[in-house]
């Protein structure tokens, strides 16, 4: 076997995004010897592709606002599958997150009297969304990133970890990952670990998601026993661009449409006045003339349909451009252009004005932009322990995007950067508590490390095998054809065949070089994550008979009553032969099975049935 | 599948000529690959990636111009390789892609920027003055808009490094990277010198530990800023105002003489923090990842290893002197002559 260097912390946070830094400082505040572990450089994780806003009840905009609207707002947007206690906590904590940014250097924009100015966005009754412009995520995840510097947080950049490690009596004593710049394998033992890994859109072809979301950490727990909820729901951003092609699914902020944006079809109409779901119907506009007052005084209106939660708008674009009504390169149009002054669009959209002017020739003060929906969001995840983000496996926790229940079926806009504050906060203290407890010392099985390590150089010695790129090529037009926004049975099944065969491809991989930053080489080994989320997704949408936020099908339109009180919980039982990709798990083994959701409290039932 | 990730319709192709090799030494290679409409810089090196190199070494994350991860001299010129239209580049003449060449080469495009990141971690963090009393009932500070859109601009930042590898201070003097900073780390002092809840002191420590006064403000940061961020006008000659009290610079003086520029009132700049010696705020912050060749005696200078060097087309080929601390007249040069030419 491979030579390995071998570091030792009490607690390891794998991922440097949002979630993952404010574990981490939580930890190192708590006395603990903490390390993130990054994939990419510190700075860069996707975090910093987040544009609108975080949403917290702060109530410095509409001082009605509070933690019980936010909550609700929540849990109706996620179609009441959400774990109650975590959109609680959430609706709860966010305030004091966002402030607590502010305390660590974050300048956000300001209201007159100089407190935290809010946005508004879709599914969020008041205005709530505290940003900087449209490059939220960049300030939130500097903020995080200059202040783990400063509290003295070691970082391990651009390291790949491929599989969890556990000792003989099952809970996680550490990972084994390898230095992408040298190819040199490195394991961290630690008494904690987190998993900050973020999302898994890189298995889909248009997907706002940067290179880094395969789902490494949802794959990573599952193989290592942890069970895993709700993969089908997935959530398409309605407005991605779509031109030109080499840019498609690049994210153009729900800002927009909070700024006054409204889509239109190709004959100029605002249909979203036709797709107002009975939910949301008592507080939607339904003439233009109404939604349009409203911008300036949420008082003098109800709110326009542009501002429906994220899904619903989704389904809407898909509709028109299936029937015929689309713009040019198949999308329809976003048009703030003739809604607001040049300068207000500069001001307040900078990066939305940057973007289409230099990727796509548009200036978005004179033209409408093309927008379709993209792969944006998972909603589903590790199942966790509201209040302390831990798994179902001993010693190990999950934040962030990997953590499934907060967001139930469908997210609201703002919810994700909030979500990573607060239950990064509570990973940082939940495997902290979990380290600090922890009796004898953490040991390593050499042969789990010596296991991930022969799987992981073993496609340097398959000669002229597939080649992986062509395999990520394949499952992206798999994903995005066959379990995309729209889903059906006969499509799932055609699908979950074709990961089969994928996988049995991907086990015969080669790649050339060496294995000193080779992109090849990773890419080999981001593949198993890549199949395993990707049958996840597959299985749970084939099992979920019924549509539901993110998760849409055609063959089952309407919402299913008791479907929407379990979650799909997927896992791998027993002790499985280690025969898919890479040495993992093969997919094939994966169960799936409905369970119920935790049952919301008669004192939180209440605000659901004064409203609406 | 190869013909499907090439097929374009078009029948034009494109030539990429990318910098192969490590720090032992390396070679350009040419790539001809179909066009495709509408295609970044990026997404050629993709396709080359997964139809003729699959080992093609290249960092990159977000490819929309938001992480600053695919900084790499493009003709020449420092660009981000997702935010470079191929259609803005010249038709029909081959495209030269090298690696930053201010930083060490690990493979092919990627660079080692390990420099940058223990430059920022020598940076006195960011200090905030108490709440009020009506502060901490309101919930949070209160800041106008016009007071925090100062720093909002250095914020912007992507931390790309492209201003590092124009900078001629340590692009052509790899021993002056012990005693600077860099634009971007300018940016960020003065990000923090002019945040209104702020109060360290970080002028002494720009002058004497971070080379400020080795900034000719030739403006070739500003120039390759994807953020459009002006680096020079107002991050970098505004402290250097401020850091007189401390050190007198005449290119600062000059740069009031051109520009008209005040000194910051004097209850502005008072604000000063309890411990904010260099040796105080230094944490004991490691960032591995990347073989780090800070100490100059044991760094790879760009001298002893291969470069990829492209005379004809590379920027910031300059022989621009070593920029002098005291010299005002190294300020006369325009700043478009050492500036990158596309």
């Amino acid at each position: 076997m491979t030579d390995y260097e071998t570091h030792d912390f009490d607690v390891i946070i794998v991922g440097a995004g949002g979630a993952g830094l404010r574990a981490a400082i939580e930890a190192r505040s708590q006395g603990l010897r903490t390390a993130l572990v990054c994939k990419s450089l510190l700075g860069k994780a996707h975090t910093v592709m987040a544009e609108g806003g975080v949403a917290a009840a702060l109530g410095n905009v509409y001082s009605e606002d509070n933690w019980k609207v936010h909550f609700r707002d929540t849990m109706r947007g996620g179609k009441m599958l959400n774990n109650w206690r975590m959109a609680q906590l959430h609706a709860q904590e966010s305030p004091d997150r966002v402030r607590e940014l502010e305390d660590w250097g974050a300048l956000f924009d300001r209201t007159e009297d100089g407190l935290i100015l809010q946005r508004d966005f879709g599914g969020h009754r008041y205005a709530r969304l505290a940003h900087v412009g449209d490059r939220t995520g960049l300030e939130l995840i500097r903020t995080l990133q200059q202040k783990a510097v400063a509290d003295g947080i070691e970082v391990f950049m651009e390291v790949k970890v491929l599989r969890l490690l556990a000792d003989a009596d099952g809970a996680v004593s550490g990972v084994v990952g390898y230095w992408r710049p040298t190819g040199e394998f490195v394991v961290f033992t630690a008494k904690a670990v987190v998993i900050a890994t973020g999302g898994v859109g890189k298995s889909w072809m248009y997907t706002s998601n940067s290179w880094e979301s395969t789902g490494d950490g949802h794959a990573m727990s599952l193989w290592a026993g942890a069970d895993v909820i709700d993969m089908e729901c997935i959530q398409f951003h309605p407005t991605g661009m779509v031109w030109p092609l080499s840019v498609r699914g690049i994210l153009v902020t729900e800002g927009v449409r909070g700024d006054g944006g409204v889509l239109r079809n190709s004959d100029g109409k605002r249909f979203m006045f036709d797709y107002i779901p009975p939910m949301f119907a008592a507080e939607t506009a339904d003439t233009e003339e109404e939604g349009d007052k409203w911008y300036d005084d949420h008082t003098a209106g109800r709110r326009p349909p542009e501002l429906l939660p994220r899904d619903e708008v989704a389904r809407s674009i898909n509709s028109e451009v299936k029937a015929g009504r689309g713009s040019p390169h198949g999308g329809v149009f976003l048009d703030i252009a003739t809604r607001r002054t040049a300068e207000d669009i500069r001001r307040r959209l900078p990066s939305m004005y940057h973007q289409f002017k230099e990727l796509a020739g548009v200036d978005i003060t004179a033209e409408p932009m093309e927008v379709g929906p993209t792969c944006h969001y998972i909603m589903g995840g590790v199942r966790v322990d509201a209040d302390s983000a831990a798994t179902t496996v001993p010693g190990l926790f999950a934040a962030g995007e990997v953590a499934g229940g907060m967001h139930g079926a469908n997210r609201l806009g703002g919810n994700s950067l909030s979500d990573l504050l607060v239950f990064g906060r509570r990973a940082g203290i939940g495997a902290s508590e979990f380290a600090s407890e922890r009796t004898g010392s953490v040991t390593v099985d050499e042969g789990q490390v010596a296991a991930a390590i022969d799987a992981a150089v073993a496609p340097f010695e398959v000669e002229s095998g597939e080649n992986p790129y062509e395999i990520h090529h394949e499952l992206q037009a798999t994903m995005q054809s066959l379990v995309g926004i729209i889903r059906t049975g006969s499509e799932l099944e055609e699908a979950v065949e074709k990961l089969d065969k994928l996988e049995e491809r991907a086990t015969r991989v080669s790649v050339s070089g060496g294995p000193r930053y080779n992109p090849g080489w990773n890419l080999t080994t981001d593949l198993p994550s890549m199949l395993t989320v990707s049958r996840l997704t597959a299985q749970g949408a084939l099992n979920r008979k019924e549509s539901r936020g993110g998760h849409t099908r055609d063959d089952y339109p309407k919402p299913v009553a008791e479907m929407g009180l379990v979650n799909f919980v997927q896992r791998i039982p027993g002790d499985p032969d280690a025969d898919g990709v890479g040495g993992t798990p093969s997919i094939r083994s994966i169960t799936v099975d409905p369970e119920p959701i935790p049952v919301l409290p008669d004192d939180l039932k209440e605000l659901f049935e004064e409203e609406t | 599948m190869s013909e499907e990730l090439n097929d374009n319709g078009s029948g034009e192709q494109v030539t990429m000529r990318l910098w192969r090799g490590d720090d032992t030494g390396g070679e350009f290679a040419e790539y001809v690959m179909p066009a495709q409409e509408g295609e970044v810089v990026l997404d050629v090196i993709h396709r080359v990636q997964a139809t003729k190199a699959p080992d093609l070494a290249c960092r990159w994350n977000c490819k929309a111009g938001k992480c600053g991860s695919c900084s790499a001299e493009i003709n020449g010129r420092p660009a981000l390789m997702c935010m470079t239209r191929m259609d803005t580049l010249p038709p029909g003449e081959t495209v030269t892609v090298a690696p930053m060449r201010t930083f060490p080469i690990l493979r092919d495009l990627v660079t080692d920027v390990s420099y940058n990141y223990e430059v920022a971690k020598r940076i006195p963090p960011f200090n905030p003055r108490p709440k009020t009393e009506d502060e901490e009932e309101a919930g949070g500070y209160r800041m106008q808009q016009i007071d925090v859109e100062r720093s909002q601009e250095f914020r912007k930042c992507i931390e790309c490094y492209l201003c590092q590898d124009v900078c001629h201070v340590i692009r052509d003097h790899e021993e002056n990277k012990t005693a600077f900073a860099g634009p971007r780390f300018f940016a960020r002092s003065a990000e923090l010198e002019m945040h209104p809840l702020d109060v360290n002191d970080r002028r002494e420590l720009l002058q004497q530990e971070q080379g400020l006064g080795k900034c000719n403000i030739t403006k070739c940061c500003t120039e390759v800023c994807p953020e459009h961020i002006k680096i020079t006008d107002n991050a970098i000659i505004p402290l250097k105002e401020r850091a007189v009290d401390a050190k007198y610079d005449p290119v600062a003086w000059l740069g009031r003489k051109i520009l008209n520029r005040s000194k910051r009132a004097p209850s502005e700049a008072a604000a000063t923090s309890p411990a904010t010696g260099p040796a105080a705020v230094q944490p004991a912050v490691a960032v591995h990842g990347i073989p780090v060749a800070l100490d100059a005696a044991d760094a790879t200078t760009n001298g002893s290893s291969p470069r990829p060097s492209d005379s004809g087309t590379s920027a910031a080929e300059s022989s621009a002197a070593e920029p002098s601390e005291t010299d005002p007249s190294s300020t006369d040069q325009s700043p478009t002559e050492d500036a990158p030419t596309g």
